[in-house]
């Protein structure tokens, strides 16, 4: 149930800063935990999770090709100096495969989702939340918090792998772009050349970080909005929030991945 | 038209709230509230703005929890049931906000299919067109179908939103503000509407409002809220004619100005 008398601040009379704290934690572990049990219970709102899946691959594809395609041609070209140095520029194909997918496709799909996708979300929910509509859908018996919190974390994690691994596939087109023109590299083999040096390993390491990322966006969009104050501030901070937070917590997930994944790389 | 009053110790009370407490920090919005809904009755609360008229609603449906206080909808308490037995009880009450709440992202149609398609999945797709339909036609707006919220009117948003509120068949209807922010014109038509909706649904209705004219026009019973307690109930006469300064107060607010 959504109602203002279970937020952290009315739950005890003038709390301190670091009761609010850890009261707002608090708070997020209950909201993630939900999301579980809800998600897990029918009814099911599949519609709406494919509904959401799109317009989250809808809203960020553009953007994701344009820099994906930029990522692959600039990292390629930046590189090229410092292998042919020591005459490996044969090996750019590879590098690009590994980089783009262990860590840039990944990382640069979450932070453009984290903005694009981040940021609508939480402003969606946030003025849904201030016009009543959460309300709304609460005194129709309908639970709000599994129609538009469950769907869209759901479609924010399930899109992120795939945002990512085309991320991978453009990024790979800049490179081939540059490498084609550089060192005359025919299409087959650059994509032979880059895919056998890419191991399971790897995709495992850029599907979790993705999935990650994705569940990230969408929870904290998520939360934003839904718990926004009220008033039209409330939805721009809600907005805010959600890019700035998750932002910040994909680069936190990163680290942590790759000294976990780190481990198993020898 | 005014109605007459439905008070009667043998009817059934579908709403009963005892005692109420309320407060938002330092601030005590209801303090021991007593009232019923009896069954069939149109009634209307009273009060100035911010007295927790709207507070009151919010508790019954269960958006608010009470700090001290019994409500009890239907036979069944608010705040002591679980949360699906509140979407269960949510079924048979209505709630109409003051900002109308349509989802702005979808067209009427849609709108009013939301809590339909949820709550009556047995439905075909025809009964749920013909339901939509046919409830579109109770607040005469059949021609806005395929409207979005953004392209109506404050009236029809209203008329959409008690529309919304109905597809569920309720048997209580409780109505925040439903003449805020209207011309008398159409203040007129959303008065009659509540009149009809009692008629044709057989609902019984809360309707908070100060503005006086609609308590006259729709309410069977009128309850004054002041400072947090139900001060005055009865009929439009009983309560304005008690020669008590506040609801004169309030009466000469409304129709002197």
């Amino acid at each position: 149930m959504k109602t203002s008398d279970h937020s952290p601040k009315s739950a005890i009379k003038q709390p301190g800063k670091i009761a609010v704290w850890f009261l707002t934690i608090y708070d997020i572990y209950r909201f993630i935990i939900r999301f579980f049990k809800e998600a897990l219970l029918p009814p099911y709102e599949f519609k709406e999770v494919m509904r959401q899946c799109y317009e989250i691959g809808y809203r960020s594809v553009l953007l994701i090709s344009t820099t994906g395609f930029i990522t692959g041609l600039v990292f390629t070209k930046q590189s090229r100096p410092s292998l042919s140095e020591f005459g490996a520029t044969s090996w750019l194909p590879s590098l690009v495969g590994i980089a783009l997918l262990r860590t840039l496709a990944p990382l640069l799909t979450g932070l453009i989702a984290a903005g694009k996708v981040g940021s609508s979300i939480g402003a969606e929910l946030g003025s849904m939340n201030v016009t009543e509509q959460i309300d709304a859908m609460e005194v129709s018996a309908t639970n709000p918090f599994k129609y538009l919190v469950v769907t869209r974390v759901l479609a924010a994690t399930i899109t992120m792998p795939i945002l990512a691994f085309y991320t991978v596939m453009i990024g790979m087109l800049g490179s081939l772009l540059n490498v084609s023109i550089n060192e005359g590299t025919s299409a087959s083999a650059f994509f032979q050349s880059s895919l056998e040096s890419i191991t399971f390993l790897d995709i495992t390491a850029s599907t979790t970080k993705a999935i990650l990322f994705g569940f990230t966006i969408g929870m904290v969009g998520c939360y934003q909005g839904y718990n926004s104050s009220k008033g039209t501030e409330g939805v721009g901070k809600a907005a805010n929030a959600s890019v700035v937070i998750a932002m910040f917590l994909i680069f936190v997930e990163e680290v942590v991945c790759v000294q976990f994944f780190s481990f198993f790389i020898t | 038209m005014q109605q007459k009053e439905l008070t009667d110790t043998n009817r059934e009370k579908v709403i009963e709230i005892k005692g109420l407490n309320k407060s938002f920090g330092d601030m005590k919005v209801l303090s021991s509230a007593n009232l019923d809904l009896i069954k069939g009755e149109n009634l209307v609360v009273l009060g100035k703005s911010g007295s927790g008229k709207s507070v009151l609603i919010k508790i019954i449906i269960g958006l608010l929890k009470p700090d001290i206080g019994m409500v009890n909808v239907l036979g069944k308490t608010v705040d002591q049931i679980t949360y699906k037995e509140l979407l269960k009880l949510r079924l048979r009450v209505g709630f109409s906000f003051q900002s109308s709440a349509l989802y702005d992202s979808m067209t009427v149609k849609q709108n009013l299919e939301f809590p339909l398609i949820r709550n009556q999945r047995s439905l075909t797709k025809l009964e749920t067109e013909k339901r939509i339909d046919e409830m579109l036609d109770a607040v005469g707006l059949l021609k806005t179908l395929n409207q979005m919220p953004s392209e109506l009117s404050g009236g029809q948003r209203k008329r959409i939103g008690i529309a919304r509120t109905l597809i569920l068949q309720p048997e209580i209807m409780l109505y925040d503000e439903p003449s805020a922010g209207l011309d008398p014109i159409t203040c007129i038509e959303i008065n009659k509407l509540i009149n009809d909706v009692q008629e044709r649904f057989h609902t019984s209705a809360i309707i908070i409002t100060h503005d006086l004219t609609c308590a006259k026009e729709v309410g069977n019973r009128i309850a004054m809220l002041v400072d947090g307690h139900f001060e005055r109930q009865g009929t439009f006469e009983k309560v304005f004619n008690s020669g008590d300064e506040q609801a004169q107060a309030f009466y000469n607010y409304n129709f002197i100005q």
